[in-house]
This record gives structure tokens, sequence and C-alpha cells, in this order.
């Protein structure tokens, strides 16, 4: 994984001090809260409903066993015993004291960890695919793009206050686990007809109250030019992106407003200019010297080995595991979806637990997914059933990975000021629901995801099923949405018909499993059924007995 | 206010003239729309005239005039709205404007390391920045991942 060489160890240094000054300066009084918010959001301080929260990168997703056992460390010393994984690799704590917070930072920074970008409207701590160096089908592994690309926007000078946050995704892989289409830009790796390897550019995406997929602006950007177009298309959006309306501010207003044509007409006058410039171009050297960083780990020769079967072990390995591009080698998910539990919650214990198994079991590498899971990328198949006992111990063994139980949902009402209505008590009531494993794998590819606003931190546009809590007069409503998809067969699910209350979302929830169950064609999931059928079936089954419904 | 010009405090030779009001004698500022009305009369004044850009208005909307002008002022109408920090970059890449770029009005400490990268070298002050204050935010962060108008080194250059 990448190391910070001594360049980039004085930078988050020095910003952790510049930190450390502001905060001192709104202690004293000094600074106003509205001036020292943009700056704390800068820096992922976020102030929440009953104390600050802390979101800290976990750049494009990848951990080692130190920076585990430091994220651990925090979570004792500074917060309640845990983190919350996000859907943005990224972990938060929700109750850090804002005079600790420099510490935090200084501490986080012994073990090349940081906070700077994952909130404010800048651009946002850079994902990539939690499968990345492991996956059979990437063209290269994503994460040192990616690595490139939050250099060059790190502090950078010119897009540190966007009209609003942009985020962008880097993939290199057929099957897009990063949610490529609802960034305001995605790099999607590509090998061209001549067998070079360039980035394909897609630009528009988001969610939030108006959801767009994203559309391709370039087919193909040389490996020189990326960071000359990324540039190209921030131009754009902080001259024109809209700065009248906070809810028509993101890139995808832009881009849908102007169209593709025009956009990239845009884009390509910046981009010209940029790369006539020179300033910008990456060169080889550079690219191989993070390329190095990422190096595969050293793999041994292994047997071909079959995947151990029955029981709470076979049932773990049927769904939480997935083939790794190296013999005898397979990738693990760490569910972080207890059957009722908080979706993405990590105690101090667990972290250091897995911080204790990484180099054994694992090549020393952590991932955390966009699905607030987290992943053991290099695990050799024959180690699975000891890791499966290890894991048990943890309490990280939940067989569920993909399955309707591994459910996304943000904060809601219980951390965020921000909510209309509570998301994670009906993210733990639809998982008791489903607790039955026989009755999981039998509904099979399922992916419920919950909002508790329309800002949609909880992507419910992008589930199979997407819930979203809206509020009726002081009470908490959820609408139901069909049809969403995060992944390389991207779409925008439609809102089903007037919410539920708080008790009959997850009989409506049931209901309308049980109807696909009844209409699925052989082989078929839910999101192909409800593609096939449309809303109607669905509809009908939601509300056939429901009684006093809202709208 | 403070007037600080290329690093120290200065004094401000410009009157900025609002819109209905008599141009007076000497150096002045006046709005874009100010300037597009008295064009011709306010270049004949051979005194030095500075034109007042809101963050909405594009330098490029100066043409062939920025030329014939010492003196730029963008506004920051809110910190919030980062668009002058692009009008400056333009101003001083595709625009080779050589002149003075002065930022006024709601911009924030920590914006100011931000504005001198991309090609501010005047600020008139607001009133949460002391000039001390202003030194200071200039050395806070001592390395830069990419470059910009200020042709400082970045990283990846020092690297090599
Ligand atoms: C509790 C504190 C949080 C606050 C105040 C908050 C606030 C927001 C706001 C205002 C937006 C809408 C931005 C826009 O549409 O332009 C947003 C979007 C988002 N947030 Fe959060 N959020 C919080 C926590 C989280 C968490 C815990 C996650 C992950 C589980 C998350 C992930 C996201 C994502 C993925 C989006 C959608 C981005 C898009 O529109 O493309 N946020 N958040
Ligand atoms: S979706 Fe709404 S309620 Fe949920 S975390 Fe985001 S802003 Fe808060």
């Amino acid at each position: 994984m990448y190391r910070y060489d001594e360049f980039d160890a004085r930078f988050v240094a020095e910003r952790t001090e510049q930190f450390r000054f502001q905060v001192e300066r709104r202690l004293k009084g000094e600074l106003s809260e509205d001036q020292f918010k943009p700056f704390r959001l800068m820096n992922g301080l976020y102030l929440q409903l009953h104390a600050y929260m802390l979101r800290i990168a976990v750049p494009y997703g990848t951990l080692s066993a130190p920076q585990l056992r430091m994220l651990a460390h925090i979570a004792r010393k500074y917060d309640r015993g845990y983190g919350h994984f996000t859907t943005r690799q990224n972990l938060q704590f929700n109750w850090p004291k804002l005079k600790d917070v420099p510490d935090i930072l200084a501490e986080l920074a012994t073990v090349e960890m940081h906070a700077i970008q994952t909130s404010g409207n800048c651009v946002r701590n850079v994902t990539s695919d939690h499968f990345a160096g492991a996956d059979a089908e990437e063209v290269e592994d994503p994460r040192p793009v990616a690595e490139l690309i939050r250099q060059w926007s790190s502090l950078h000078p010119e897009f540190s206050f966007l009209g609003r946050k942009f985020k962008i995704a880097v993939t290199a892989s057929g099957h897009d686990r990063t949610a490529l289409r609802y960034h305001d830009a995605g790099v999607e790796i590509v090998k061209n007809s001549d067998g070079r390897v360039g980035y394909r550019i897609y630009v528009g995406g988001g969610m939030g109250r108006t959801p767009y997929l994203s559309y391709v602006v370039a087919e193909f950007i040389e490996k020189p030019d990326l960071l000359a177009y990324l540039e190209a298309i921030l131009r754009v959006f902080n001259e024109s992106g809209r700065r009248d309306n906070i809810y028509k501010a993101r890139i995808k207003i832009l881009a849908h407003t102007l169209g593709v044509t025009a956009m990239r007409d845009r884009i390509e006058r910046e981009f010209a200019e940029i790369k006539a410039a020179g300033t910008l171009e990456v060169p080889e050297k550079e690219c191989a010297r993070i390329e190095a960083y990422f190096a595969p780990p050293a793999f041994a020769d292994l047997p071909e080995t079959a995947l151990p079967t029955g029981g709470a072990l076979g049932d773990w390995v049927t769904s939480n595991t997935h083939p790794h591009r190296v013999r005898g080698y397979t990738i693990v998910t760490i569910s972080l979806k207890p059957i009722g539990g908080v979706p993405g919650d990590a105690s101090h214990e667990q972290l250091d637990g897995l911080a204790a198994l990484l180099d054994d079991f694992s090549l020393g590498e952590l991932r955390v997914s966009h699905e607030q899971n987290l992943v053991l990328p290099h695990v050799r198949i024959k180690d699975l059933p000891a890791l499966h006992e290890r894991l048990t111990a943890l309490g990280l063994a939940t067989p569920n990975a993909g399955l309707i139980t591994d459910l996304i949902c943000c904060p809601g009402l219980d951390y965020c000021d921000l909510a209309n209505a509570r998301s994670i008590t009906i993210a733990q009531e639809i998982s008791k629901r489903f607790a039955d494993g026989a009755r999981q794998h039998e509904i099979g590819d399922l992916k419920i995801k919950i909002s508790g606003c329309v800002n949609a931190c909880g992507h419910h546009h992008a589930g199979h099923i997407g819930i979203l809590g809206v509020d009726k007069k002081g009470v908490e409503y959820y609408q139901l949405l069909i049809g969403g998809s995060a992944a390389e067969d991207a779409s925008i699910g439609e809102i089903l018909g007037p919410g539920f209350g708080e008790h009959e979302i997850a009989d409506a929830v049931e209901r309308v499993v049980d109807a696909y169950l009844k209409l699925r064609q052989p082989g078929e999931r839910f999101l192909e059924t409800s593609r096939r059928l449309g809303l109607e079936p669905f509809r009908t089954a939601a509300y056939g007995e429901q009684r006093d419904g809202a709208d | 206010m403070a007037l600080i010009k290329n690093g120290t405090v200065a004094s401000d030779p410009y009157t900025d003239v609002a819109d209905d009001a008599v141009l007076p004698a000497g150096p002045v500022i006046v709005s874009l729309q100010r300037f597009r009305a008295e064009r011709d009369g306010l270049l004949a004044r051979n005194t030095p005239v500075g034109v007042r850009l809101a963050p909405d208005q594009s330098p490029e909307a100066l043409g062939g005039d920025l030329d014939r002008l010492p003196l730029v002022v963008l506004e920051f109408a809110k910190f919030r709205d980062g668009r002058p920090l692009s009008w400056a970059r333009l101003l001083r890449t595709r625009l080779k404007f050589t002149g003075e770029i002065r930022a006024t009005g709601d911009f924030l400490y920590d914006q100011i390391a931000f504005m001198v990268r991309v090609g501010f070298d005047a600020f008139e002050l607001p009133a949460s920045v002391t000039p001390a204050l202003f030194q200071r935010a200039l050395g806070e962060m001592t390395l830069v991942y990419q470059p910009s108008t200020d042709g400082k080194k970045t990283i990846r250059e020092l690297r090599d």
C-alpha cells in the first residue's frame, strides 16, 4: 500500500497544526462558528445533533494493521468505544470533543491517516473498488490512480470552495463496486483496441433530492492526461455550477442542463489549454513510483483448493467469499451487519481483533467497502475454517454479505440534525424480520438501502428496494422505492406510492419480497424481476393490506 | 480596513466609486457595468482605472480592454462562493494579465494561502484578519501538491 514519503508526512503534519491553531481561535472566541465552519468541514469535522462528528478518510478503502489499531485506540480514548464505517470509505467517530480533535488528527498522522476533505465543498476523499488488486477481472489496480487524484486534489487552491462537494470514484473492473455512476465524476480504467490502458470519464452523477446517473464525457483519456482532464471538469464546475440554490449546486444539475455535447465542449476547451501548458501532465516516473507501492503482495504458489462446505462455515463461505485472481486464494467480506445491529458500526475490540489477524490471514491488508462492510482481500482458501472461527469470536462472521439483511443505512435521526426520520431502527427491524438464513439465501441478491432524509446518505435511490424517511406533520413516514442499482447496471429507483408509518414499513417490505418470490422466474434476482414487471405488482402487494397510509 | 499589497501593508491610491456617484479625481475603481457604460470617458481620463467584478462576472467579459487596466478587483460576496479563485487563475493564465488582482469582500483567514496561489496580489483585509494573521496564513502550509499560477514547485517536482 501507499507509504508517505517525507513530503506527504510534512503536508499532513502542517495541516494538523493549522487545524490546532484554528481550534484554539474558536475556543477563545476569536472565530465565530460561522467562520470556523468551512475550515472544520474541510478537515472532516461536522456538528451533529448531539455532538461533533469526525470523519476520517480511508483513502481508496485500504487499511493496515497499525492503522486499525490506531482507530481502535481513538475509539477508546476519545470516543465511546466504537466507530461507524460509511458508504464512502470513511470512518466516523460520533462523540469527539472539539478540544481533542487536533490531538486525534496528530495521532492519526502517525499512521499516515487524516480527515482532509472528507467534508466541505471540495473534492472529497477519492473512493475505489474494495476488491482492488484481488479481483480476477480488473484491468489494473485502480488505487494508484486514486492516490494520484488524492494528491492533486489535496488543498487544491482553486477548487476548495466549490459550489458543492465533488466526489470522484475510480474503478477498473467490469463489475462496478464503487457506485461509479452516482458520483460527480467517475474514472473507469479501460483498455482501448490497441491494448493501451487509459480512462473513460463520467460526469454528472449524484443522489440527494434530485438523483442522476452520470454520462460518459470522454471515451478514452490517455494516462498522462488524467489530471489535466479532471482539472478541466472542475474549472467548468467552479465557474458555471449554480450558486443560487444549494439543491441545484452539484455538477449533476449543470451537466444535465447543458447536456453531454455542450458539457464536453466546455471541458475540452479547458482541457486543451491545460494540456498545452503541460504543468499537469503525469510523468511516467511518477506513475511508476506510486504503482510500486501497490505491487501485488507475495502470494504463495498454492494448489487449486475447494471452498469448504456445510454447516455455519459453509453458509458463510457461500455468501461472504468472492473469487480471487490468484489460485488458492479467496476474497472474504466481513459483514458489519449483525442481525438487529447498527449497520457499519465496529467496536474497538473488533478493530483490534481484526488488526491481530490481518498479517496471518490477509497479507496485512483490510479494505472498507462502500456497502459499510470490511473486506479481507487475500485469504488462503485453506485458512477459511480457522478464519471463520476467529471472526465468530469477534462477532464478525455474520453470513449475509449481499443478502437482504446486508442493508445500507445512514445515521438518521439518532445522530443527524438534518434527518426527518430514524433509519437505524428501521434497518434493525427489517434485519430481524429476515434473520432466517435459509430464507435469506432463498431470496438471494437483494440490496435494501435506507436514508433518513432526501440527502440520500443511505443511497436509497440505488437500492433494489430503497427506503426514504420523510416527515409528515411531525410524524415519521417512510417511502418505498423499487428498482435502483449502484452497480454496472445502474438505475434510479422509483417511488412506489404514499409513505408507510414506522410500524408498517417492515411489513410492506416483507410483502414486496414475498411478491417477488411468487413472481420471479428461475434464476432471476429481485432487480431483474422488478425491471421485467415494473412497479405495479409490487404496488399491489405493498398496499394490499395497508390501512392508514399517508401520502 | 488594511490593504495588503505584495505581502505588506500599503496605502491605497484608488477610490472605489459607487455606480451612481460622481467620479472623483485620481485613480478609481468602478463596477463592470459602469465601466461598460462609460468606457471611453474612463479610459480617456489618463488616470488609472480598476474594474470590480462580482462573483458571477468572468474577467473574459473585459476582452481587449484588460491590457489598459492596471487593476482588477474580484469581489467575494460570500466566502463560500469560490468563483473568484477561478477568475484570478483565469486572469493570470489564459488572459495573461500582469496587473494587480485585488480581493475584496467576505473572505476568510483560511482562504488567503489559496488566493495567493491562484494569483491575487492585493487584499482588502476583512475585519477578522489582521496583517499579522495574514502573514501567518502564508506560512502554514509549506508544501503543495498541484501546480498553480504562483509557479511554486510541487511536491512531485521536489521528489525529482
Ligand atoms: C450524520 C452526519 C451527516 C450529515 C450531516 C450528512 C449530510 C449530507 C448532506 C447534506 C448530503 C447531501 C449533499 C448533496 O446532495 O449535495 C449528503 C449526501 C451524502 N452523504 Fe451524508 N451526511 C452525514 C452522514 C453520512 C453518512 C454516515 C454516510 C454514509 C453512510 C454519508 C454518505 C453520504 C452519501 C453517499 C451522500 C450522497 C452523495 C450524493 O448525493 O451523490 N453521509 N450528506
Ligand atoms: S440521509 Fe439525511 S438523515 Fe441520513 S445522514 Fe444524510 S442527511 Fe442525515
